[in-house]
């Protein structure tokens, strides 16, 4: 081996925390595909594109109509939330019932036609908003990590703790998981299945809104950002495509590899990392780390 | 408040349908209010479509429900259980990722009385000891008799002023079939609940009911006091399974032969 670079203990935790930072964004979106698929056996192929959309709402509230950060990050959240309780609502919800290939396709659509609504809206110049933690930094006995990477960390960590609260504590939480897991029975108990679908939507929306908001200081905000959704996507599957925990650790594991990849290999595997995550993971583990074996019953 | 006696589920001359195949060709039934009903007949005679049509799962092509003088044929089975129905479906179709506990909770989804539903859940435990050993179990995980013990329980979460019961005996041993049935007769008993008890165990199911209905091929072939319909001769040969000798059950059996 030989190579200095590999004994350097502070290089290797910086490049951690940014990739585990990435590696949160790829989380939170596949956070997305498994909570809608979990619920409607549907992968939605546009959860990147409503991030992308999440990034202009949040511009154009911030630095445009010159809101507070915390504000318009709210309101940003709110507004995609609709939006996606909306799309189930007019689109989506239609679909129940067609062929995994027909949603499959229907998603990649969609993805595209907002990906030229927001170049007809909002150009195609990547833009972007100053945030309370754009350019700090952080030292950590004597390691300097970007106060941006811990944002990203601890915000991540904070909306994975509200999740598992609202899925194990609240009623609506319940009800999600009781028709995820038996739609007809949780019919049955009074639950508006339908409408719990659409909130669903409308979480996974919300959820790809917060990671733009939280990925708007280290990366800018353009028509083409949606296209992570990908690497989140072997994230997921990596996760076990089902688990929701398995979803943000296997996002964070792709995030990691993806830097580790562009710091110890050869130029070019950055970028291809997480395919070939994918790949591994499909060929050699397909169940993932956190897969069940038990299917649910359709 | 319905009086007891008088009916509080009508259905009339129900006509429904899986795309082009008609399954129920006009049935019409009712609950009187505070007693238990039960639905006899042969694998595919309809008794699971007759309790999907009240429940609102499948829309009826013709005919009425009335439910408490009102009608819900049109409602969809969310609506139809605010509107004070559970069902209890074929095959114990409990959340299996859910606890027992979680399960049950999901039971009082549309209910807000805190304090009662504490006090329902340990009602079921009452009539269900096993459920509260295993509270704290994925209900995936339970025997097949605790989970139909767990969707029953779930049901009465509800509190409906009528329950459907869906082959509650499928599948369990003659101790815990005899067991289940001691408890629909006390919860029928002990809340003057209404009960539509579908079942293939025609023997236990006309000892618990009052009244019954024999379907075949989605009609409805007999009815009576549960009682008379011990006594009939054909009810015996062909669903208590003892050998008859009336000349009327064989020339029955005859025509049942000879559809096949
Ligand atoms: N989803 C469906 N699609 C098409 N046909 C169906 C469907 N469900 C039931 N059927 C048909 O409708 C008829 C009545 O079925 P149903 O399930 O009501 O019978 P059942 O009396 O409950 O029988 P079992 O005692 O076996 O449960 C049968 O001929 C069946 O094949
Ligand atoms: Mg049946």
């Amino acid at each position: 081996m030989g190579n200095p670079r590999l004994v350097d203990p502070a290089r290797l935790v910086q490049l951690t925390v940014s990739g585990a930072s990435s590696g949160c964004i790829y989380g939170l979106i596949a956070l997305g595909f498994v909570l809608v698929y979990k619920a409607t056996e549907m992968v939605n192929f546009a959860q990147g594109e409503i991030m992308m959309l999440g990034g202009f709402t949040a511009y154009t509230l911030i630095a445009k109509a010159g809101l507070n950060y915390w504000l318009g990050a709210g309101l940003t959240v709110v507004i995609i939330a609709a939006f996606g309780f909306l799309l189930d609502l007019l689109v989506l919800r239609r679909l129940i019932g067609q062929k995994q290939f027909s949603v499959v396709m229907l998603t990649f659509g969609l993805a595209s036609i907002f990906r030229a609504v927001a170049g007809m809206g909002w150009g195609y110049d990547p833009v972007g908003f100053v945030t309370p933690f754009t350019n700090k930094v952080v030292r950590v006995g004597g390691i300097v990590l970007s106060e941006t990477s811990m944002s990203i960390i601890v915000g991540t960590v904070l909306l994975c703790t509200a999740l598992y609260l609202f899925f194990a504590r609240t009623r609506m939480g319940l009800a999600m998981q009781a028709a995820s897991q038996n739609q007809l029975a949780a019919y049955y108990m009074g639950v508006p299945v339908k409408t719990v679908f659409s909130l669903v939507w409308a979480i996974s929306a919300g959820i790809a809104a917060i990671a733009a908001v939280l990925l708007a200081p280290v990366a800018m905000v353009d028509v083409n950002m949606g296209l992570i959704g990908m690497n989140a996507f072997a994230g997921a599957v990596l996760g076990g495509f089902g688990s929701i925990p398995g979803a943000v650790i296997g996002g964070v594991v792709v995030g990691v590899v993806e830097q580790m990849a562009g710091y110890f290999l050869p130029a070019g595997f950055q970028e291809t990392s997480a395919n070939l995550v994918l790949l591994a993971v499909l060929i050699i583990y397909p169940q993932g780390l956190f897969g069940t074996l038990t299917r649910k019953r359709v | 408040m319905t009086a007891d006696g008088v009916p509080i589920l009508r259905v009339h001359n129900l006509e429904t349908y899986y795309g082009p195949i008609q399954a129920l060709h006009g049935i019409s039934l009712e609950v009187p209010c505070g007693r238990i009903v039960t639905v006899l007949g042969a694998n595919g005679a309809g008794k699971t479509t007759v309790l999907r049509t009240i429940s609102g799962v499948i829309t009826p092509e013709r005919g009425q429900v009335q439910f408490a003088g009102r009608n819900i044929g049109k409602l969809s089975p969310d609506q139809v259980m605010r509107a004070g129905i559970c069902h209890v479906p074929e095959g114990r179709e409990v959340f299996p990722f859910l606890t027992v506990d979680e399960n049950l909770r999901m039971g009082a989804y549309t209910r807000t009385d805190k304090d009662a539903i504490e006090r329902d859940i340990q009602t079921c435990f009452d009539y269900f000891p096993i459920l509260k050993t295993r509270a704290t179990q994925r209900a995936g995980l339970l025997s097949g008799g605790e989970q139909q013990m767990l969707v029953i329980s779930r049901a009465l979460m509800g509190r409906p002023k009528l329950l459907l019961l869906d082959e509650p005996s499928l599948g369990l041993s003659p101790l815990l079939i005899l067991q289940i049935f001691e408890i629909i007769r006390r919860i029928n008993r002990d809340h003057g609940m209404s009960i539509l008890l579908v079942e293939q165990n025609a023997n236990i199911a006309l000892q618990t009911a009052d009244f019954g209905y024999v379907l075949e091929v989605g009609r409805v072939v007999i009815s009576g006091d549960s009682a008379e319909l011990l006594q009939r001769e054909d009810i015996k040969e062909f669903y208590l399974g003892q050998r008859g000798t009336s000349a009327r059950a064989a020339q029955r059996w005859k025509r049942k032969a000879s559809w096949h």
